[in-house]
């Protein structure tokens, strides 16, 4: 089993982890990614997700891909939401199971990390000062 | 001169405004088109981390552009 989608719904976790079910894994770990109330001295209160999804996906696909050849895994699934998300919603979802643990830990340390650099998705954190602020871009616009 | 569309997203669509336009551009690269396109729109400012796309497809900054190419600007991402 291999898949990555992105949603605009709550994710599902109990669904989720029964994909990747299998007789011949003994080993399954689960990364979720959470909305925080806190980045870099600001008080968070929400989040937006802008997603480039045709792209997200079949890059988000390439990197599972990747996972399944570099790591003595047999399943890898992952979601990431789009949309506005509240404090404790979960973002994003990886999923691994295999015959052992180590390949299982491994896979889905490089899936979270390779998805958070190379995937088309957008952070906008909204404060409790009134103020928005999309993460990892200040620099991205002249000032007004 | 090759017809190109170029897409913005992110903070890239909230500096200039729009989410697409099409331009006729003696460009080579996605690099010498995001100089155009930063001298086109003031707030619009280049960035190390960002990346480009060609076609749905993630590329290089000094690919080659063709005549009719969609290029996607994308400022620095941030999922998970």
């Amino acid at each position: 089993m291999k898949s990555f989608e992105i949603t605009s719904e709550a994710i599902d976790l109990a669904a989720f982890r029964r994909r990747l079910l299998d007789n011949a894994c003994g080993a399954y770990v689960q990364f979720d990614g959470w909305v925080r109330d806190h980045n870099e001295g600001q008080e968070v209160l929400r989040l937006e997700y802008e997603v480039y999804t045709p792209l997200a996906v079949k890059e988000g696909l390439k990197i599972i891909d990747e996972a399944i050849e570099k790591f003595a895994i047999s399943n890898a699934c992952g979601i990431h939401r789009s949309g506005l998300l509240e404090l404790t919603d979960v973002a994003v979802v990886v999923g691994v199971s295999s015959p052992h643990r180590a390949a299982a830990f491994d896979a889905c340390r490089y899936i979270i990390d390779e998805v958070k650099q190379r995937l088309p998705i957008w952070k906008k954190e909204y404060y409790a000062s009134g103020e928005a602020d999309w993460v990892n871009c200040q620099h991205c616009a002249h000032p007004s | 001169m090759n017809q190109v569309s170029v897409r913005y997203f992110a903070a890239f669509r909230e500096a200039t405004g729009i989410e697409i336009e099409q331009l006729q551009t003696t460009a080579y690269s996605p690099a010498e088109l995001f100089v155009e396109c930063a001298a086109r729109h003031d707030r619009l400012q280049s960035f190390s981390s960002a990346l480009v796309a060609i076609n749905d497809e993630m590329t290089g900054w000094d690919a080659p552009i063709e005549d009719g190419d969609e290029v996607l600007f994308f400022p620095p991402v941030a999922g998970g």
